[in-house]
């Protein structure tokens, strides 16, 4: 995989901690990895850096990680990044609610590293 | 009837105001909503099976079957998450900080246990993906509920109580040799 800027927003620090790991256990490069712990810092994020991958949780506080994904489809110079939602809401109504503001994937929580690569490699090559 | 979950030599106890249902009981009381399923057996398992797949996943920890009978531990760390929705609720884990740290550190790969701060954190994503897991296997809860953001609470002088009076069930574990417990109260 080509090396990747990553920006992961989860209001855990734990968990932004092991999806980072997860993401190296799927071989991704990482040369710049941001962390937001909510949608509104996120935005901010992607505003001011250039980014190959978000990873975001949906159940945050201020801004949930959906809203985050409507607002950051409208910032023309972030509306490309892909995203990957990763949350315990895995009915298929939050998948399709998602999908449909633009996230690119979806991950339900917990996860192991074998899924984070699946995604991702498709997301930011093989 | 009111069940005391926990009622240890220190003075922690977390006080649960609803009616016990352990694996032999039958909630006969149905739940509206047109997806619920009609009769809650089976539950208690569910919330086991959901509790294994959450420790075997991040945790990498295989749990075997729940402890029989009544935990009697310190429980001084308690998480919770709400389930709002088609069913309303509680699910709650509870157990002593030194667990709490020792899953900490296992979920961040260390051997080292940290701080109180990543013990926190850790529970209450644990709680959050142990309810996760569970409204994700009962047939129309997935998309009928929602989940809150989990509350962590801990110290060894707090009492936790319910007005959920509703049906409760309880699971209880060990995790290295320490004891912990899962559990969900429903409001009627």
């Amino acid at each position: 995989m080509k090396p990747a800027r990553v920006l992961i927003v989860d209001d855990s620090s734990v968990m932004r901690k092991i999806v980072g790991r997860s993401l190296r256990q799927a071989g991704l490069e990482i040369v710049e990895l941001l962390e937001a712990s909510n949608g509104s810092e996120a935005l901010s994020l992607a505003k001011e850096n250039p980014l190959d991958l978000i990873l975001s949780d949906i159940n945050m506080p201020v801004m949930d990680g959906l809203e985050f994904v409507r607002q950051l489809r409208c910032i023309e110079s972030a509306k490309h990044i892909p995203v990957i939602m990763i949350t315990t809401e895995a009915g298929e109504a939050h998948v399709v609610e998602a999908l449909s503001l633009g996230a690119s994937g979806y991950i339900r929580k917990p996860f192991t590293p074998e899924q984070i690569k699946e995604r991702v490699i498709s997301l930011v090559g093989g | 009837m009111d069940k005391t979950l926990k009622a240890g030599p220190a003075r922690v106890q977390i006080h649960l105001s609803a009616r016990a249902a352990g694996a032999d009981s039958r909630p006969t009381e149905k739940v509206s909503g047109a997806a619920q399923p009609t009769s809650h057996d089976g539950w208690r398992e569910e919330l086991a099976q959901a509790t294994r797949e959450v420790f075997e996943i991040m945790l990498g920890t295989s749990l075997g079957s729940p402890n029989e009978g009544s935990p009697h531990f310190v429980a001084d760390f308690a998480a919770m998450v709400g389930i709002a929705g088609s069913l309303c609720g509680l699910v709650g884990l509870h157990t002593s900080s030194e667990c709490a740290r020792r899953m900490a550190a296992t979920m961040l790969g260390t051997e080292e246990l940290g701080g109180s701060e990543d013990a926190q954190d850790a529970f209450g994503e644990v709680c959050n993906m142990i309810a996760g897991s569970f409204k994700g296997r009962i047939a129309g809860l997935a998309d009928g509920c929602a989940l809150s953001v989990p509350t962590v609470i801990f110290g060894r002088d707090f009492t936790l109580f319910s007005l959920a009076k509703g049906e409760h069930y309880q699971v209880t574990f060990s995790f290295e040799g320490k004891p912990f417990s899962v559990t969900l109260d429903l409001h009627n």
